[in-house]
């Protein structure tokens, strides 16, 4: 099985670039130079030092001891949450920043929901001294404080969202119909949606975190692979980074884990794979919420990083060819089990990444199976959240 | 007049004048959940060429916030593509004004494809636009789908849009093409730059077999008769939208005399 997609961006029959004719040429110059430049030696100079000494890459992989104890199994955890900015969307940005400064762009646009994408970018924006515009759904920047702030610290922009649901889905509707009156700006998109080429690139730049996984467990264990490896899926690019290199590998069980709200038939809820059908969004043919005329659902979830009605075209391959098995966790589950990490290894996950940690309980899990977590990030930007269910 | 049967219905309003064409779009379901047949009945007695019916979706990504906005209200009264073909049904036989529907691909996926194809067939209308289908899945996959309906498939170009391209769209098209007049979504501007019209008079020189129509931004008389000098004819959608909203339907023949006066 074959997970790069083709020359059209299609991973099977997911994928492709259902874009407004005035989107074309700039999605058409990407298309023509992504694989030439992230291939160039120059760039793979830039960019492998800039993840070591400005991100701190590698990022550990943590054999944690109390959790792999407590669910009787070996359970690693990949510590994206360790990076600059506090989660894996910055090995992201790194790469398309380079990419945009290879183009002679200037001005960067970009989506956030949680914040985390916003805030890398922002960040990379500070470092090459670029002009910055992050738009967020007006309901997120009331849940993301603390990231609004940094990124306005940062030198960036916020443009509230205020059309539809007020979140990622709408923020990166607002952020495509800026680029069409703006063409000249490169558009940084934060994960594994959107138009081709970016479900491709964006793999590529996430997929250190697999390439990683491999030599640290094989020093940790003397093997590449683990038995199973967990990653919390919205846009699905955290999973796509830790899925990529063990994708051909079918001996490797893949688990993407959506965030099921209130309970995936509560009609509160962001479980795309198991309530969606297929369709297009932000220019992707892929799964997605939606009711009978195709009007796209507004989903939800208290992670603002998972709230999103689509997934990734790579993700609904994997899901349609059944080699990623699909789980969900709501928002009960996430909380405990964020407070479990915390209790049992002192690392707060953000809201995120505890959807991921919160199906261990739902596993039958062997004593001599290894697990890889992607801790795809940290907690501080949800601690208002954590706290007011702490006292509750 | 012999009425050529290859020829689609806007085919056949060009063939009886190619001219100062005036195009009115509105979004089905806006401002009234059954204010279709009145707006289509209103524009064609105030001599409107052809009327573009947009179907309402949530998330209009080439539309701005006047036609976004019409949408929602539209969305909300409870609009879907079955209502909003039963009402194209029914005024079928009494109108005479040529239709275009105008939606988004995903509408089309979820409804079923040959299950839409039908419908807008039902509802006597052979031309569509899709803003968010490209021409690479249109040849790959639409083309044949809508060859077997008999309906047509409008492209737009825009000022990025390079000669080869624009060539290839020119080939595959029966009928117009719709110039979208500058880097916008709809509704956006008052006025026609000196930069737009570099751009229309590159495109008229490259005499074109299909005719042109410009939209996005056309709003009034002003944009309307400098849009038809180098246009066949001029779509008008968020000043109309604009007027619907302020005026209601009384308001649609003052809102057509200050556009063509």
């Amino acid at each position: 099985m074959k997970f790069n997609p083709d020359k059209n961006g299609y991973y099977g029959q997911f994928g492709g670039s259902f874009i407004p004719e005035l989107l074309y040429p700039n999605a058409k110059e990407l298309e023509d130079n992504y694989i030439r430049i992230i291939e160039s030696e120059a760039f793979q100079k830039e960019y492998k030092a800039l993840l070591k000494d400005y991100v701190g890459r590698p990022s550990p992989l943590y054999l944690a001891k109390r959790l792999s104890e407590k669910y009787g199994a070996n359970i690693y955890l990949k510590r994206e949450d360790l990076n600059h900015t506090g989660a894996h969307k910055v090995n992201n940005t790194i790469g398309q920043i380079l990419i945009a400064r290879e183009l002679g762009k200037t001005q960067i646009i970009a989506e956030t929901g949680a914040g985390q994408h916003g805030v890398a970018t922002a960040t990379v924006c500070a470092l090459m001294g670029l002009e910055c515009t992050v738009f967020m759904g007006e309901k997120d920047i009331e849940r993301q404080a603390p990231n609004v702030a940094r990124m306005k610290m940062l030198g960036a922009k916020v443009v509230p969202a205020t059309s539809g649901s007020k979140t990622l889905k709408d923020a990166t509707n607002e952020a495509i119909r800026y680029w069409i009156q703006n063409p000249e700006a490169y558009y940084l998109i934060g994960s594994v949606v959107g138009m081709h080429p970016y479900p491709d690139m964006v793999t590529r730049l996430q997929a250190i975190i697999s390439e990683e996984m491999k030599w640290q467990l094989k020093e940790h264990t003397g093997k590449e692979n683990p038995d199973t490896i967990i990653a919390c899926v919205g846009g699905g690019s955290n999973a796509a980074g830790a899925f990529y290199h063990y994708l051909e590998d079918s001996a490797v069980e893949l688990i993407a884990v959506e965030a099921a709200g209130l309970g995936v038939d509560s009609g509160e809820s962001a479980a795309t794979s198991q309530l969606g059908e297929v369709g297009v969004i932000h220019g992707s043919k892929t799964i997605l919420m939606q009711d009978e005329y195709g009007q796209i659902v507004e989903p939800y979830s208290i992670s603002a990083g998972l709230d999103y009605p689509g997934v990734g075209p790579l993700h609904a391959h994997l899901f349609e060819t059944k080699r990623a098995r699909f789980m969900n966790a709501t928002d009960k589950e996430a909380l405990t089990a964020a407070y479990e990490l915390t209790r049992l290894e002192g690392i707060i996950p953000a809201l995120e990444t505890a959807h991921a940690l919160a199906v261990l309980p739902k596993m039958e899990l062997k004593s001599n199976q290894t697990i890889i977590i992607n801790l795809s990030g940290r907690g501080d930007k949800d601690l208002a959240t954590f706290i007011k269910h702490l006292e509750e | 007049m012999i009425k050529n049967k290859t020829m689609n219905s806007i085919q056949q309003i060009f063939q009886k004048n190619d001219k100062n064409l005036l195009s009115i779009f509105f979004t089905a379901g806006f401002p009234k959940l059954d204010a279709t047949k009145a707006i289509i009945e209103g524009l064609g007695e105030n001599g409107v060429d052809f009327i573009e019916v947009g179907l309402p979706y949530s998330d209009p990504l080439a539309d701005g916030p006047t036609i976004q906005h019409s949408s929602s209200v539209a969305l909300r009264n409870g609009m879907n593509l079955d209502v909003v073909f039963n009402q194209l049904q029914e005024i079928k036989d009494t109108n005479t004004t040529p239709l275009v529907l105008m939606g988004y691909v995903n509408q089309i996926i979820k409804y079923g494809e040959d299950a839409f194809c039908e419908k807008v067939v039902a509802c006597g209308i052979d031309t569509i636009i899709i803003p968010d289908l490209p021409m690479v899945e249109y040849e790959n996959h639409y083309q044949t789908l809508f060859k077997k309906y008999g309906i047509t498939n409008v492209f737009l170009i825009t000022p990025q849009t390079s000669e080869d391209r624009i060539r290839k769209i020119d080939s595959l098209t029966e009928g117009f093409i719709y110039m979208v007049a500058s880097s916008s979504i709809t509704g956006a501007k008052g006025e026609i730059s000196t930069q737009q019209i570099d751009y229309f008079e590159r495109i008229k020189a490259m005499n074109l077999q299909s005719k042109l129509i410009i939209g996005f931004g056309i709003s009034d008389n002003e944009t309307f008769t400098k849009a038809c000098e180098y246009g066949n004819g001029a779509i008008i959608g968020s000043a109309f939208i604009k007027s619907l909203d302020k005026n209601g339907i009384e308001g649609i023949g003052d809102f057509v005399k200050s556009i063509v006066s």
